[in-house]
């Protein structure tokens, strides 16, 4: 019975780690840039959200709505302020530098709004949660809200990507710059969209992870970023369903190694597996093997 | 440009000057004393309550006509919790002219800065740096806060006494140095008590959000208490989980946890009944205390914690030494350093973590901790 809850708890957790890692992957996939940003966008979406809630009285879903949007907004004006210009630099070191930068600078910006006390999310999912075998299993509503969403964005980011003519657009950019505008493929454009899309999903991220674990403080969104990141690579970075399972798995990986082995290894258990799989499968679980042609 | 260049130059050098002249004129007439702790970053908190909780001292100590008439001035710096930034700013502040040292606010960054000290021959009173280690270098250096060993101690002798419980499991956070010192003395009081720890579990500052292992395993070891010796930020966090898988043993905490109630948004429903060692509570009744609180509210809209009450007290304690010592404002560093540590271990102190708090040489201070309990969202004195 114990094996089961730590399993769920595995799966939920890994499930917040997968929402994120979407993001991160997307971003990847189409615009082969790190957006290291990306965690610190999660935590300002969970501000947006939650000062709807207690200064506004929002209605929780018109909040999670409003902090999409600001995270859109704020995801575009990154891209167009940050990283565009440096798109054609050098090395692809500066634009990476530049991400970190803005990481920081978030942090920064929000640490001096609304200071360093960490604030208590109330949540925003109004999912009960559920006991089973007389409440010796519990699956928290936010655990259910999170697992159904990343399972609903990783498909809908699937069929978008594939169906639609953005999409496809998209597709054609993480392809080949050159030769996407040569088709009439507004780059800049297409790229605008990624970043906002991606940042969308980051403030969906932000409210779930947030509602999951309710302290929220400027330096939220790093740690779980980073994992995320982890995720990202370990299911093969730029495929999308490969960032979901590469999320489920280093929360169950996680869960398990803290509840069997040790609640002091449990970092070293994640990152040791994390090398054993990129030594086997060095693109990720469901990387694609790229050949260059010469 | 280059005309702006220019007027950005004169600017400059007027500011500089005006600097000098204020500088210059200031060394003449008050007691400088520096103070470095995290003012940014995750443990802005605890740097933040310092700084204003001293700034008051300070400015009471003034308006009443300074200690023995020498006027207070108090210099700040942000320190990031980081060892190396700590130094740096110690640097910036011996600068500046500092005669004592008001820090550092948090243990690592404490001991790196207290090396440096002893070295100086300054003074040092670290208000919340509560690692052994922090005080330990030379004769130089004392502390306002209980150190951690004492608090694991005083946390084990306090439940076996009281029978609050026989199973206890304990979380703690392995790679903080204050938790896990807590931890150890309180692990080797425990043989001498009549309780057993059955399930100790650890997390880590890389995965501090998910508690739902370590709170399974302490619910299927029995415990009928949980000890957490760390951080609120991280206890609110516990408390929230362990309501949703219907764990609900008593818990106990350290002065970490103080601070629990002014999580904003937090529901304080689910602290009733939580025990925790603090010397300093907030709501207590007499005058120095109150007024504290009062003024601190007033400025910063906030209720002080402990971390600020350590500051407050730090600041009088020097003070006291000052006056103790008849030091004056135009002594240096070391010819006040060897006057304080002597005037340290002969005045008594009433402050707001403690009455009749004195010091020994080693510059642990001796003073009462107490336990309060959580009674409708506010501590209660047990």
């Amino acid at each position: 019975m114990s094996f089961l809850s730590y399993l769920i708890n595995g799966i939920s957790l890994g499930s917040v780690y997968a929402i994120i890692a979407l993001g991160y992957t997307m971003v990847y996939g189409i615009a082969k840039m790190l957006n290291f940003a990306h965690g610190d966008v999660i935590m300002v979406g969970g501000y947006a959200c939650l000062m709807l809630v207690l200064n506004l009285n929002a209605n929780p879903f018109v909040a999670v709505l409003a902090a999409i949007v600001v995270c859109t907004v704020l995801g575009i004006v990154i891209e167009s302020v940050a990283y565009r210009p440096l798109r054609n630099a050098a090395s692809p070191l500066a634009v990476l530098i530049t991400a970190i930068g803005v990481s920081y600078l978030l942090q920064n910006i929000v640490l001096l709004i609304f200071g360093s006390n960490p604030k208590s999310f109330q949540t925003v999912v109004p999912i009960p949660d559920l006991k089973l075998a007389d409440g010796a299993l519990t699956i928290t509503g936010e655990a259910i809200a999170t697992i159904l969403c990343s399972v609903i964005i990783m498909i809908v980011l699937t069929l978008f990507i594939n169906k639609t003519k953005a999409g496809q657009a998209m597709l054609a950019v993480a392809e080949d710059k050159g030769a996407a505008q040569l088709m009439g493929i507004n780059v800049n454009g297409t790229i605008a969209l990624t970043f906002a899309i991606g940042s969308g999903l980051a403030a969906v991220a932000g409210v779930l992870l947030c509602s999951s674990y309710p302290s929220l403080t400027p330096y939220t969104g790093s740690m779980p970023g980073i994992k995320a990141f982890v995720a990202a690579v370990f299911g093969g970075i730029g495929s999308i369903p490969g960032a979901m399972i590469g999320g489920i798995l280093l929360g169950v990986i996680e869960i398990l190694g803290k509840a069997y082995i040790s609640s002091q290894l449990a970092d070293a258990i994640v990152f040791a597996v994390l090398i054993i799989v990129l030594l086997v499968k060095p693109t990720g679980l469901l990387g694609k093997q790229i050949q260059e042609k010469v | 440009m280059k005309k702006f260049g220019k007027v950005l130059g004169i600017m400059t050098a007027a500011a500089l000057t005006a600097g000098a002249l204020s500088v210059g004129a200031a060394a003449e007439d008050t007691f400088k004393i520096g103070s470095s702790g995290p003012m940014t970053g995750p443990a802005a908190t605890y740097g933040n309550a310092v700084m204003n909780a001293a700034q008051i001292a300070v400015d009471e100590i003034n308006e009443a006509g300074g200690a023995n008439g020498v006027m207070l001035e108090f210099n700040p710096q942000d320190d990031e919790h980081d060892a190396e930034k700590a130094v740096n700013a110690y640097n910036t502040l011996k600068d500046w002219g500092m005669q004592a040292f008001l820090g550092t606010v948090t243990s690592g960054p404490c001991i790196a800065v207290e090396a440096e000290a002893v070295n100086d021959n300054m003074f040092l009173l670290t208000p919340s740096g509560s690692a052994v280690d922090c005080i330990t270098a030379g004769d130089n250096a004392f502390r306002v806060c209980f150190s951690d060993p004492d608090q694991g101690t005083a946390s084990a002798k306090y439940i076996g006494e009281n029978g609050l419980a026989e199973k206890i499991a304990v979380i703690y956070d392995s790679s903080d140095v204050y938790s896990s010192g807590v931890y150890a003395t309180f692990q080797a009081e425990a043989a001498n008590q009549p309780f057993e720890i059955v399930c100790a579990e650890a997390f880590t500052a890389d995965s501090k959000t998910d508690f739902s292992v370590q709170l399974q395993k302490a619910k299927e070891s029995g415990a009928e208490l949980v000890f957490l010796p760390f951080y609120y930020n991280e206890i609110a966090l516990v408390f929230t989980q362990a309501d949703a898988m219907g764990f609900a043993p008593k818990w106990f905490g350290v002065d970490g946890m103080d601070g629990i109630l002014t999580v904003e948004g937090f529901d304080t429903s689910l602290t009733e009944g939580v025990m925790l060692l603090t010397p300093f509570s907030a709501d207590a009744e007499d005058e120095r205390t109150k007024n504290f609180v009062a003024k601190y509210q007033e400025l910063h809209n906030e209720v002080p914690n402990q971390f600020a009450a350590d500051a407050y007290d730090g600041v009088y304690a020097i003070a006291a030494a000052i006056e103790k010592a008849g030091i004056t404002a135009d002594m240096d560093a070391s010819e006040v350093c060897d006057l304080l540590k002597v005037a340290m271990t002969e005045i008594s102190i009433d402050g707001v973590t403690g009455t009749g708090m004195t010091w020994d040489a080693s510059g642990e201070p001796s003073k009462d901790p107490k336990a309060v309990v959580i009674e409708n969202g506010a501590y209660k004195g047990m």
